[in-house]
């Protein structure tokens, strides 16, 4: 049995918090994103958090260890938008690779400072695959609904550089997360076991959807058990939902996503949902309520944040996650 | 905590879940979005019209269905991008996406394009062993992969399970192989285990229900978690026509099959009587079929379904006595049935008491060809046996004639209809069977046969004053042609209409190329069963003014949209299209040497070529379609595919024993090299240039990492300085086949004429297989141990290829012009090239071989002006002859 398996029979593993919340706090200018080597890219950078991997490392190195030492077993590499499809906006396609492999490599340098440290408690990487900005399943034009931005090809083909670089720059576990279309993640999927094929391993993966509103479905408009019959094709180390919603809206989903699945269950839920000026301002206390819900439930194998979290919820979340035991699966065949 | 549902079910997804238990009782799928049974649903797709194909699909889900089947497979359709297009359009009204789609094709590409673009958990429609393990397993694992069901039909290697016994051994084989190796859900596998007709008088069809329902069985008992599913209406086959029987039927068999443990299926809701409300006498009948309990139920059943539909006479004695039923019904058998045996002594009979011979015609024998046209036209008789009724007519116009002759009269015709098949252009079969079609629902036939000239038809068509013109051609210079006429008839202010057919005639080029050119109404007509519909309406003085107008708008429209569709492609010039070239491993290459250099003739015996035989396009001559052996059992053509190739067995054994034609064949294979990007040099033994072949280069705009390809980059570039080889043939069969087919014509037997030459073609297509066996293993050599079947054969499994001249990969007709004079074609075997570079007789085949395992077929597709204008120069002939040639391949 793998770390990571035996580490998730024996309690609940947690996950980090947002990134992109931990790096507004730097205030970072255009020239910090461009850093010394993008100094003449002649196009914008700022906003590309991705990049900032290539030239601000020491900022993302240490929200790591923030999060690690907050109690975080899992961190997630700083690749949300990762894709040749995402870095379309900011003409880096061709550094993809780069971005990836540096990522999944600064938090492997990371979480292994942590293991050394203490060998009992092993820290995991988990590569972050994002849905991109397009959506294989819907159309942007209203007017035309027959027409897609992009094809299953196209994901496929911009996803699997994605998982190759993230795979070889150290990452444990893939996690395709915050799904608005089931479609995007299915490519994802068929991205990862085609990768797997061709380099011969095996690497578990985390699949996390996002219900977007009180409709209870994915944009895409999928049901919760909708979504969850639509992944449930490939063996996943968990299935959960993040981003959207805080942890009190989530937890009718959540409910029956753990009723209906033998995978491992996730969540990582905002810090609530964001007040008039887009600020997330549900406090550590106040989260770590609603998640002893979900413990006290029994839903819960992997915990974490998404928007609006900090390493201070993360730490109360860990710390009331250690009192309880992991839910339980059982196979009844 | 929380209670985990068992985790071996069906579950399958739309935007909403379907979750299959064993309180689901029956899962039913929705047919009408399918192009092979719903031929609304074929036209809404084929006109693109999507709205209202997305009505269909949604009246289906509010209708109950819980999985719509979803099926493009149809000829004429771009299967890929009809299946693309549904679903995406599908994905954006949720009222229609909240159910599973089942994807269903024969064809894995189209069931991939479905898979790409659907979130949900869907069903494949359906994988087998047919085209063995390997094919199974690769299929299995992507469906995997794409996270789908698959239904699996109980069909492999040697053919469709149709016993008990091969049945299970079938789907147990299957679900070994998908559970164990390829790891597959098991409760993810749906089998078909073929449902097939009962009562068809077959000896062998008595226990199809019974064997179907014992496999069902045993598949639920024996093969855990696995699912049993089947189309329900294949089971009524033999009783079309009568609905009653067919629905009590299907509620008898389905009611039956569930309690076997078939738990889904497609099914017709409109089709399906409650079980039971059906009649208790009719369901005993029914039942005592279905579960074989009787040795004279199909004849009891047969005869009680007369009483169902109301006729009192069972339809066995019906069969032996139709000769004691009363003069006009025993002629309207004889036409409907293709019965000729009587016809002659009816038709005297009917003259005996007639006031002028021609009565027979304008009465009896109308009246009867009324009700074939009748039932053509709804499409309860199929074109074979619309030929079959016509010899009855011509044989029986043929007796009568003389009479006529004598007291001088003259028929009513519903009109005249010119006929042609155009200059440079030699194939007639179609042309051949729109005019008996035409003929039988009483138009007069003007025949030019073939080769006409332009001015021909115009001075015939003045002289006889036709209503119609038709025009008919296979060979893409015809297309030309066809404008060129319509020009001439535009400019001399003649305002007759023209139908088109013909296998390269499309709509769209009708309505793009021809109509624009004239003024009076140009219609393209697709298959000859709507050849009197088209004719009625172009003749009809009250309908034709709106017709016309009709016809117009549509073309415009077509035009319209085909016009902006095609600005949307984009092409690289010429000079990037050769730096994208197929790039092949030259450097690891060595050719293999060919055993026989230079020019060959061989002349194998009929008997020979017989094995290598492609049925398929056979019965698509026929309008029968569907694929070879599996068209004898369509639910719709089958019974009409079994008799038609019966009769062509017969025709065959003849031929083949009283050698009707003559097999004669030219090949050569010779050294070779691409030279300057397109083109191939040929050399003899001692490295003399004999001909050049030109090709042509695709030049749309690819999708990344794809090359644009011409047949030349399958041939060693001369700047390696290595040598390598091409070969080319001329086959034909055709000598014998027009004599024939005459002295069929002679006897008003078209349905043999036409028979003959069908037949013809298919000869020459088996020695053009035949030759290229022969070539790879033994006159090149290459493939010295390849050991394929006559199946494989059809599939192209093997290295190298043989394209002709004029089809895809090569449209251009001259290179013709080298083949002959490279093989001396014309002296070796007698076939010559018309002037629109036909080949002479007919029934031939020519082309190149190239023995390279990369080499492949492909679409030239549209080329631009200046390929055409590079073309022309390394011809050496004008731009505008080129144009000419190379028309239908230009971009606009």
């Amino acid at each position: 049995m793998s770390k990571i398996h035996q580490a998730l029979n024996e309690r609940i593993l947690i996950l980090d918090g947002a990134m992109g919340t931990m790096l507004q706090r730097y205030n970072f200018t255009e020239e910090d994103f461009r850093g010394e080597r993008f100094r003449d890219f002649p196009h914008p950078l700022k906003g590309n958090n991705d990049l900032l991997t290539l030239t601000q490392p020491q900022a993302i190195r240490d929200i790591h260890a923030q999060y690690f030492e907050a109690g975080a077993d899992i961190v997630e590499t700083n690749t949300f938008s990762g894709t040749t499809v995402g870095m379309a906006d900011y003409h880096m396609e061709s550094l993809v690779y780069e971005l990836n492999y540096e990522s999944a490599r600064i938090a492997r340098e990371v979480a292994d400072e942590y293991t050394a440290k203490n060998p009992d408690k092993p820290r995991f990487v988990a590569g972050s695959i994002g849905p991109t900005n397009r959506t294989a399943s819907m159309s942007p034009d209203v007017n035309d609904p027959g027409f897609r931005a992009i094809t299953f090809d196209d994901l496929l083909i911009a996803y699997k550089e994605q998982v190759h670089a993230l795979i070889e720059g150290g990452s444990d576990i893939l996690l395709v997360e915050t799904i608005f279309d089931t479609l995007n993640a299915k490519a994802a999927l068929f991205a990862i076991e085609e990768v797997k094929d061709e380099l011969g391993i095996d690497i578990p993966v985390m699949v996390s959807g996002t219900i977007t509103d009180a409709s209870g479905r994915t944009l895409s408009g999928q049901t919760v058990e909708a979504f969850l019959i639509s992944i449930s094709h490939i063996p996943l180390l968990s299935v959960g939902f993040n981003c959207a919603l805080g942890a009190d809206q989530l937890k009718p989903y959540l409910k029956r996503l753990a009723h209906n699945t033998s995978f491992n269950v996730s969540a990582h839920p905002n810090a609530g949902l964001p007040n008039a000026f887009g600020q997330y301002d549900q406090t550590p206390e106040e989260m770590q309520q609603l998640i002893k819900e979900y413990l006290d439930d029994n839903l819960i194998n992997i915990i974490g944040g998404c928007c609006g979290t900090n390493p201070e919820h993360i730490k109360l979340i860990a710390q009331v996650a250690a009192q309880y035991k992991p839910r339980k699966i059982t196979e009844t065949v | 905590m929380a209670e985990i549902e068992c985790n071996r079910y069906l579950k399958l997804s739309g935007l909403e879940p379907l979750i299959v238990t064993p309180e689901s009782n029956f899962i039913n799928v929705g047919e009408r979005t399918n192009v092979t049974g719903s031929r609304k649903f074929l036209r809404l797709i084929k006109e693109e019209k999507y709205e209202e194909a997305l009505d269909v699909a949604r009246a289906q889900v509010e209708g109950g269905a819980q999985i719509i089947d979803i099926n493009m497979d149809e000829g004429m359709l771009d299967g890929v991008h009809a299946m693309t297009t549904f679903l995406n359009l599908i994905a954006s009204e949720p009222d229609i996406a909240r159910v599973p789609v089942m994807i269903d094709s024969s064809k894995w590409e189209i069931i991939e394009a479905g898979l790409k673009v659907t979130q949900g958990k869907s069903v494949v429609n359906s994988i087998s062993l047919k085209e063995g393990e390997a094919l199974f397993i690769e299929h299995a694992k992507k469906v995997k992969r794409y996270g789908a069901a698959v239904i699996v039909m109980a069909f492999d290697e040697v053919g469709q399970a149709d016993t008990y016994q091969r049945r299970i051994d079938i789907c147990k084989r299957s679900y070994d192989i998908l559970v164990n190796q390829v790891k597959f859900p098991p409760e993810d596998i749906i089998f078909d285990p073929n449902i097939f007709p009962v009562a068809t008088g077959m000896e062998e069809h008595r226990k199809n229900a019974i064997d179907f329902f014992k496999a069902a069985q045993w598949i639920r008992q024996n093969l855990p978690y696995a699912h049993v599913s089947g189309g329900v209406s294949n089971v009524s086959f033999s009783f079309r026509g009568n609905d009653k029987v067919r629905e009590a039927m299907h509620s008898a068999f389905l009611y039956h099959a569930i309690q076997h443990g078939m738990d889904m299926g497609i099914v017709n809701p409109e089709m399906l009587e409650v079980y039971d409300e059906i009649d208790k006498d009719l369901l005993e009948h029914v039942e005592d079929v279905l579960l074989d309990r009787r040795d004279d139920a199909t004849e009891r059943l047969l005869a009680f379904a007369d009483n169902v539909k109301g006729d009192v006479k069972s339809v066995e004695k019906q069969m032996q006595e139709w000769r004691a039923l009363p003069l006009q019904e025993r002629i309207t058998h004889a036409l409907v049935k293709g019965v000729d045996e009587f016809i002659e002594a009816d038709v005297e009979e009917a003259r005996l008491s007639a006031v002028k011979p021609i009565e027979v015609i304008e009465i009896n024998l109308m009246a009867g060809m009324n009700v074939v046209g009748d039932l053509f036209g709804s499409g309860k008789m199929f074109l074979p046996q619309v030929v079959k009724s016509a010899r009855v007519m011509k044989k029986a116009v043929a007796y009568l004639l003389p009479y006529i002759e004598e007291g001088k009269g003259k028929g009513t015709s519903a009109g005249k209809v010119l006929m042609a098949t155009v200059k440079g252009d030699v194939h007639d079969i179609g042309k051949n069977i729109v005019s008996v079609v035409l003929g039988c629902n009483n138009f007069e036939i003007i025949d030019l046969g073939v080769m006409v000239p332009p001015e021909k038809i115009i001075e015939t068509a003045i002289k006889e004053q036709v209503d119609i013109i038709g025009l008919s051609g296979l060979i893409t210079p015809s297309l030309d042609e066809m404008v060129y006429l319509a020009k001439e008839l535009d400019k001399l202010n003649i305002s007759i209409p023209i139908m088109i057919g013909g296998a390269t005639t499309s709509r769209a080029h009708t309505a793009v190329k021809i109509a624009p050119e004239y003024r009076e109404t140009v219609v393209h007509v697709n298959d000859a069963s709507r050849a009197v519909t088209v004719a009625g309406n172009l003749i009809n003085t009250g309908t034709k003014t709106e017709y016309s107008k009709t016809i117009r708008q549509e073309y415009d429209k077509l035009r319209e949209g085909y016009l902006n569709r095609s600005r949307d492609k984009d092409f690289l010039s010429i000079a990037d299209a050769r730096t994208n070239k197929l790039q092949l491993d030259w450097e690891n290459y060595t050719a293999y040497k060919p055993k026989a250099i230079g020019i060959h003739t061989i002349a194998p015996s009929l008997k020979e070529l017989e094995p290598y035989i492609d049925w398929t396009p056979f019965f698509r001559t026929w309008d029968l379609h569907g694929k070879y052996p599996d068209i004898l059992k369509d639910e719709i053509v089958g019974e009409q595919a079994v008799i038609l190739f019966e009769d062509a067995q017969k025709m065959l054994a003849d031929i083949v024993s009283e050698n009707w034609m003559q097999a004669k064949g030219v090949y050569g294979i010779f050294p070779a090299n691409q030279v300057n990007d397109d083109d191939i040099a040929v050399y003899d033994e001692n490295g003399n240039e004999l001909v050049t072949f030109l090709t042509l280069r695709q030049q749309s705009q690819k999708t990344k990492g794809a090359p644009n390809i011409a047949l030349a980059d399958f041939v060693c570039p001369k700047e390696t300085g290595k040598t390598d080889y091409m070969g080319a043939f001329c086959v034909t069969t055709g000598f014998g086949v027009d004599e024939k087919a005459a002295a069929f014509e002679k006897n008003n037997d078209d349905y043999n004429s036409i028979m003959v030459k069908a037949l013809g073609d298919r000869f020459a297509e088996a020695f053009a297989e035949y030759l290229h066996e022969k070539v790879r293993k033994d006159f090149w050599g290459y493939a010295a141990n390849e050991d394929l079947s006559n199946e494989a054969l059809i599939k192209e499994e093997y290295n190298g290829i043989r394209p002709a001249p004029g089809y895809p990969a090569c449209p251009d007709h001259l290179e013709k012009n080298t083949i002959w004079q490279l093989l001396d074609v014309e002296n070796k075997t007698g076939v010559t090239l018309t002037e629109s570079l036909a080949m002479w007789p007919a029934s031939s085949v020519s082309g190149y071989y190239f023995g390279n395992p990369e080499s492949k077929y492909f679409g030239l597709g549209k080329i631009k002006q200046d390929q055409v204008e590079d073309y022309a120069k390394r011809r050496n002939i004008s731009i505008d002859e080129a144009v000419k040639w190379l028309n239908p391949n230009i971009a606009d």
